[in-house]
């Protein structure tokens, strides 16, 4: 199996996706939204969920990016704040021409989960007075009109549990009516599901996913096309097609030894 | 045949697989700048304004605050030339910080061979150096501006947060959570530990009632809503039968497994067979779900050896 992950990636193994219909919808809830638009990003995972959620972190702030979106950045999770760095970090190296605090802002860890959540619909200083950098809200452009996250155009959610997507369902997306996107991880999917489409506007589960979205901005920004750093998630497919398909002939192979065994035992 | 064969040929293909390794990495090491980090430094500086506000200025003067960060060179990106002009420096911290990363790595992916103090080590070091972080990021994330500053506000402006603003003075309401907390940490206290228990009372009184509202409103009533769908669609006034086959599914399923959960008659008869149906979904549900975590701890493992052959080795490009 380690051999089946590792040549791929050494080999730079990439198979090219089709960009599904859940794909599409969360690519379309950002594209379809005016240039400039305003859109908070919440990232409740951590390093141990990176592999699987990062790429599809990074591919939400290169397309804000591109489309000139306002990003409001936060994390649910103490270690989601050191994953808001990365796509900081993106920003300022890949779209130099950005500000901060004009184009893109991040609020420091806040602790309660839900309570987070429900104070910042109804005020959003009354959780945070200030970005991370310590500067007052009300000193920075693009959050001194901003009264609470009921004035967003959106809310991306990239979780790995609780709180996570359920919670911004619960207490954002459904009671107030926040077109809510969600990036998750494959465990948690099939639980986002249900939330389609009233509650939640589209779901990225896991890597597959991450890389199908990738394709799609790849599809409608050829430009992207061209940075490795943009092709993460549909580079980790290249392991996941070799390692799957190992697991099916194991499968197979297993079963075909169990069944020939029992025939010729009862024989 | 002995018992020790097994694992003596396991010891011996794990020994290989190490030579393998070292041999690789001593290779890489002497034609490549394999396990280094270079960077190169960014300025900030804020200066304050007449009304004693600060904000990022790009001309400092004397008396501005000033700070020097470090970005991350990727070895891709990293020329000889500005290794040469001094743009780009050796971050030994750094340095020492992959090696760490990349060593843990390899203690925790130890446990494959089996339980050994090398992958207990790295194991108590996560969990050790994650208790921590939290911590410190609680006091200054949290503590800090959610509670001290609304009650000490000119002490906290003073001292860690230039920018708050202090004039709303003291707000007494914050003395009860101060209150809350100080009758938890009571627990720690060898007598006396009930009193830790009206905190933890209230604690659990408000999860409860935001959990509740939450749950009603999002899975309960907004999920019956989404559940009643007309088993007839038509687009543009002709019959669509995908969208009406995917309405008969999810009706059927749902009623279906609804009633698997419905302990209050037998399952027998027409009852037992729905049942059995519902059965059926929700071992389909659960092999998605198998599925999808199959594919999640794949991801994590390609992320960590993207890692090792990037960031680590350079054998391919680190992103």
């Amino acid at each position: 199996m380690l051999l089946a992950v590792a040549i791929p990636i050494l080999t730079k193994t990439v198979f090219p996706e089709v960009v599904s219909k859940q794909a599409k919808m969360v690519f379309d809830a950002i594209d379809d939204l005016p240039d400039g638009s305003r859109i908070l990003l919440s990232y409740d995972f951590d390093p141990a969920s990176q592999g699987e959620l990062l790429p599809m972190a990074q591919a939400f702030t290169r397309h804000c990016s591109i489309k000139g979106h306002k990003q409001y950045y936060m994390a649910l999770w103490p270690l989601g704040s050191p994953m808001v760095d990365l796509s900081i970090d993106t920003i300022k190296s890949e779209y130099p021409d950005m500000v901060r605090g004009e184009d893109y802002v991040k609020f420091d860890y806040k602790t309660g989960g839900e309570a987070v959540i429900r104070m910042i619909t109804q005020d959003l200083r009354g959780m945070f007075e200030l970005d991370s950098r310590g500067i007052s809200l009300d000193d920075i452009p693009m959050t001194k009109n901003v009264k609470n996250i009921q004035d967003m155009d959106l809310i991306i959610n990239v979780s790995a549990g609780d709180p996570g997507t359920k919670q911004w369902v619960q207490f954002a997306a459904t009671p107030f009516g926040i077109t809510t996107v969600s990036g998750c991880t494959g465990v948690q999917a099939p639980q986002m599901y249900p939330y389609i489409p009233e509650q939640l506007a589209g779901v990225l589960g896991a890597i597959k996913a991450a890389a199908e979205y990738e394709a799609a901005i790849d599809e409608a920004y050829p430009s992207i096309a061209d940075n490795p750093k943009a092709q993460e998630a549909k580079r980790r497919m290249g392991p996941q097609l070799v390692a799957h398909s190992l697991m099916i002939g194991l499968i197979l192979v297993g079963n075909w030894i169990f069944f020939m065994s029992r025939k010729r035992g009862q024989a | 045949m002995s018992t020790d064969t097994p694992k003596k040929s396991n010891s011996l293909i794990w020994g290989i697989i190490f030579v393998i390794g070292a041999i690789m990495l001593v290779w890489s090491m002497t034609t490549s700048r394999t396990g280094q980090v270079w960077v190169t430094p960014e300025q900030h500086a804020f200066t304050a304004d007449a009304d004693g506000k600060y904000s990022e200025t790009d001309s400092p003067t004397t008396g501005d605050i000033e700070w020097t960060t470090y970005n991350v060179v990727p070895d891709s990106e990293l020329t000889q030339e500005a290794i040469d002009s001094g743009e780009a420096s050796l971050s030994w911290s750094r340095t020492i910080g992959l090696w760490l990363a990349a060593l843990f790595t390899l203690f925790i992916l130890s446990f494959l061979v089996g339980d050994n103090p090398a992958y207990k080590f790295a194991e108590a070091m996560v969990v050790g150096t994650s208790a921590g972080y939290v911590m410190v990021i609680g006091l200054w994330d949290v503590f800090v501006p959610n509670l001290l500053a609304k009650l000490f506000p000119a002490l906290v402006q003073s001292w860690t947060h230039p920018g708050m603003d202090a004039s709303g003075g003291f707000q007494w309401l914050y003395i009860i959570p101060a209150i809350l907390i100080i009758m938890l940490l009571f627990q720690l206290m060898p007598s006396g530990g009930w009193i830790s228990r009206w905190p933890i009372a209230f604690f659990i009184g408000i999860t409860a009632g935001y959990r509740m509202i939450g749950y009603v409103e999002a899975d309960l009533v907004a999920q019956i809503k989404a559940g009643i769908v007309p088993l007839w669609i038509t687009e543009g006034g002709t019959f669509a039968f995908w969208p009406t086959f995917n309405a008969f599914i999810l009706t059927i399923a749902t009623l279906s497994a609804m009633i698997y959960f419905f302990f209050s008659i037998e399952h027998k008869g027409f009852v037992g067979v729905t049942a059995r149906v519902g059965i059926w979904f929700l071992m389909i549900t659960f092999g998605a779900s198998f599925g999808y975590t199959v594919m999640g701890r794949i991801a994590l493992l390609a992320a960590r050896l993207e890692f090792l052959f990037g960031e680590w080795l350079h054998f391919i490009p680190s992103s």
